[in-house]
């Protein structure tokens, strides 16, 4: 009974493993309908980049150390490794899996000493690792081709693809990201509009999601439902989703009313890319964001303004991934400028006076 | 009535409903009461009775000494068989100085001074008898009530708040104290508002306790300015500073009391022991214990004498169901872990929590994930976890700079964290070093005062011997010269 603790002697009963087990329930719903669209290369995908995760993780834990089992169990790498999987090409091969995963543990979290220490969102700093190293792998996107449809790859056509790096009928089978194409066809100095109807786009489809893209990023239906789910849980607060969005909302609405022939809508940039799964998953994750609302606002503003700029003015059609590593490099810095005022102080630290 | 909100705070299981509906029951006297001399926070008290000396109930066995400090008072008749060490009821278990009385069984008072009319007492009077009967804070602060008192009649208090928010889980001590002793209660509101003259006196009750907000708001009708305020329940309603915060919309400032801003807060059992101490001239010899927790066998409140043992208290409720994996003095937010049953309830003691392994769902401490449910639980708008990386890494003064002073150790943080990080427990450590360093400072600084008297005074001296020396030469000189001429 002697035991030198103090209080409180009773807890709030989420833990570390619980949050994350939380987070990928939310991502369930994308993420199945990812691999049912795409079919089992990215399925193959999605195993392979979690499992190189977990492993990198009890390796990194054990060379330094660590006890490997309660880490391994929070859920952690679990969780890197299948945030990294959703926004690769669903039927990329076997090695962008695999380095996705170890990069964004051994280098996005481990080398800066484990969970809780890392400066950059280990799967963010993957994605544009990769999209950097290796643009043409990451840029393969493929329509939909439901898992079990007619000209679904069976399973042991998934191996090739995934392993063999040989896609059968590429041209037939993939297809330019809205994003890029858009991008593409804009200095070729074609006008919005027109290049929208030539490359079918449909509303409907980026909000439900029947459209090629990343493997967990095409609908934006499904994520906003594991977003309000997470939303509903107290895992997430609005802040971060609801100023990042909402900022992407403000530029796009702005410059597309000045000029809708050369700035797409509204509706393009929240529903297509990463930009909804990013704005709930990734902004989010706990260790690279701010830590106060009026911080996490401030961070989401950063990161919806940068992904826009990018996206319109920049030189690769997707940003987000870019401007979440940029803030995240910021928010030491806003957490420094925006601490809660402490009670009976004022925000400079002196005392308040006293009123009667 | 506008209420004001303040940030941060949680809402753990109340627990409550295991004692909330059970009439306090009185103890039997044990045969031996062990007093401490020290149940406040300000100097020791002072024995001034002898071993062997039989003393009556509510006799004086140590004055209190210095300007912040209370007496203590014989729970009941019988004979001083010791005054000595006994382990204090304190996680360490270190022995204070205590005076220890064998009951002789005849419970018999000492004749009490009681005033013909309280209500045309002096101020200081009031607050001198206050002081007499040692009443300190019985919310668990334990700040004597007559110092508080006496600032509150220079600061002009405005507002008179009677603390019955209760805001720890497992606690009805206060709850049981504002419905079965309503009348005692007012009578002590009574008589502090003759001793403070407030514009404005709340008794303020947490809105899961809609018994004695009715009771209460019943009983204080003839009174037009006093008003029940049901205030909601919200951990760390009780703390003083944010009970301000929630009635007057004010904060009380960093380096300030709350009589700084015209309020005067009393917890409720401590107004009852007001009113005991002026209207019956009654020592502060007993108080109410919530005996609660998952792994007591009868659940309830109890009216205990000062220097009962937690083994005798557990003992007349029936004991344990099964052994609890952490016993605990006060509320499992904030209280203590006891290290054993073999010592003393004090007058802060609100109560006796024998948890079950289930209700302290204890697990690994994990690394912090910066998921900042600390920041926006923290009541104090501080950032426990910077203050926890700071102190983990030495920097005594980055924690300061995220609010280590301004910490009232609610264990908020702690509670709602998921890497179970005992955050309490750092901040606890950081105070004392930092007192450590203060001390050492202090000591630094008197070392070298002295060191600069002496020599000022050897320098003195030496200049005196000299001048000295230097007359007598003179002196001398002059006698020669008037020899020679």
């Amino acid at each position: 009974m002697s035991n030198l603790v103090s209080g409180p002697h009773t807890h709030a009963r989420p833990t570390v493993p619980w949050i994350m087990g939380q987070v990928m329930l939310a991502l369930v719903p994308t993420t199945l309908f990812g691999i049912y669209l795409f079919g089992f290369p990215a399925l193959n995908l999605f195993v392979l980049t979690i499992l190189t995760a977990v492993f990198a993780e009890a390796a990194g834990l054990a060379m330094m150390g660590r006890p490997v089992r309660p880490f391994l169990f929070d859920g952690s790498a679990i969780l890197t490794g299948w945030l990294v999987a959703l926004t690769l090409p669903p039927w990329a091969p076997w090695w962008i899996a695999v380095m996705g995963g170890l990069f964004s543990i051994v280098i996005g979290k481990q080398v800066f000493g484990g969970i809780g220490q890392n400066v950059f969102n280990p799967a963010m700093l993957a994605r544009v690792m990769l999209l950097v190293a290796f643009p043409l792998q990451m840029t393969t996107w493929i329509n939909p081709i439901p898992m079990f449809s007619a000209n679904a790859p069976s399973f042991m056509d998934s191996l090739a693809i995934t392993f063999g790096g040989t896609i059968p009928h590429l041209d037939a089978v993939s297809s330019a990201s809205l994003l890029g194409n858009l991008k593409t066809e804009l200095t070729l100095g074609h006008k919005v509009p027109e290049i929208l109807i030539h490359s079918h786009y449909s509303i409907w489809e980026a909000f439900n999601g029947w459209t090629s893209g990343s493997l967990g990023e095409t609908s934006a239906l499904l994520i906003l439902l594991g977003g309000l789910y997470l939303l509903f849980r107290k895992i997430i607060t609005w802040h971060i989703p609801v100023s990042m969005l909402g900022s992407a909302f403000v530029w796009a609405l702005v410059f597309n009313l000045i000029n809708p022939d050369r700035y797409e809508g509204v509706d393009f940039h929240l529903l297509n890319g990463g930009m909804i799964l990013t704005a709930f998953f990734i902004a989010t994750d706990y260790v690279t964001s701010p830590a106060t609302p009026v911080g996490k606002i401030i961070f989401g503003i950063g990161c919806g303004t940068i992904a826009y700029v990018i996206r319109t003015w920049g030189a690769f059609p997707e940003g987000v991934g870019f401007a979440v590593l940029i803030m995240n490099a910021l928010s030491p810095l806003i957490d420094h400028y925006t601490r809660p005022r402490i009670y009976g102080r004022l925000r400079s630290g002196a005392p308040i006076e006293a009123s009667k | 009535m506008k209420l004001f909100h303040f940030r941060g705070g949680v809402h753990p299981e109340a627990n409550k409903h295991h004692t909330a509906h059970k009439t306090i029951r009185v103890m039997p006297m044990p045969k031996m009461l062990y007093v401490p001399l020290q149940q406040h926070v300000g100097a020791a008290a002072e024995p001034q009775v002898e071993i062997g000396q039989h003393v009556l109930k509510g006799q004086l066995l140590a004055h209190s000494q210095g300007n912040i400090s209370a007496p203590v008072h014989a729970p009941t008749s019988g004979t001083v068989v010791a005054i000595g060490e006994f382990s204090a009821p304190h996680p360490s278990g270190l022995p204070v100085r205590t005076i220890t009385i064998e009951a002789d069984g005849e419970d018999r008072w000492i004749e009490c001074n009681t005033p013909a009319d309280p209500f045309e007492l002096d101020p200081a009077e009031i607050s001198t008898r206050v002081g007499a009967a040692g009443v300190v804070g019985m919310g668990g602060a334990t700040f004597p009530a007559a110092v508080k008192l006496r600032l509150g009649m220079r600061s002009d208090i405005h507002t008179f708040i009677v603390n019955g928010g209760e805001c720890e889980p497992y606690l009805t001590c206060d709850d049981r104290l504002m419905r079965e002793r309503s009348i005692e209660l007012i009578d002590g509101i009574r008589i502090v508002m003759r001793a403070l003259q407030p514009k404005n006196t709340y008794i303020a009750i947490e809105d899961n306790k809609p018994e004695a907000i009715a009771i209460l708001t019943e009983a204080c009708q003839p009174y037009d300015n006093i008003t029940v305020v049901p205030v909601p329940a919200q951990y760390p309603m009780g703390s003083a500073q944010h009970m301000i915060t929630t009635i007057t919309g004010v904060e009380v400032p960093a380096d300030g009391r709350s009589a700084d801003v015209g309020v005067l807060v009393h917890n409720v059992g401590t107004v009852v022991a007001i009113h005991k101490a002026v209207r019956h001239g009654q020592a502060l010899i007993s108080r109410i214990v919530t005996v609660g927790g998952g792994a007591m066998t009868e659940p309830q409140n109890v009216e205990v004498p000062i220097g009962a043992l937690l083994s005798d208290v557990i003992e007349f409720c029936g004991g344990f169901k099964e052994k609890p994996a952490r016993l605990v003095m006060g509320g499992p937010m904030m209280g203590l872990v006891m290290p054993s049953l073999d010592v003393p309830v004090v007058k802060g003691t609100s109560g006796i929590i024998g948890l079950t392994l289930d209700e302290i769902t204890p697990k690994p401490t994990m690394p912090c994930i910066r998921c900042a449910s600390c920041v926006d639980a923290c009541p104090s708008g501080l950032v426990p976890l910077e203050m926890a990386s700071n102190i983990r890494s030495g920097e005594l003064e980055g924690a300061i700079k995220f609010g280590l002073v301004d910490c009232i150790a609610c264990g908020c943080c702690a509670y709602v964290c998921p890497s179970q990080i005992p955050l309490v427990q750092y901040f606890n450590y950081a105070k004392d070093e930092l007192a450590a360093q203060q001390r050492a400072k202090h000591k630094a600084e008197e070392t070298r005062k002295l060191v600069e008297t002496r020599k000022q005074r050897l320098d003195a001296e030496i200049a005196a011997r000299a001048a000295a020396a230097a007359a007598r030469k003179a002196a001398k000189a002059q006698k020669a010269s008037e020899a020679s001429a």
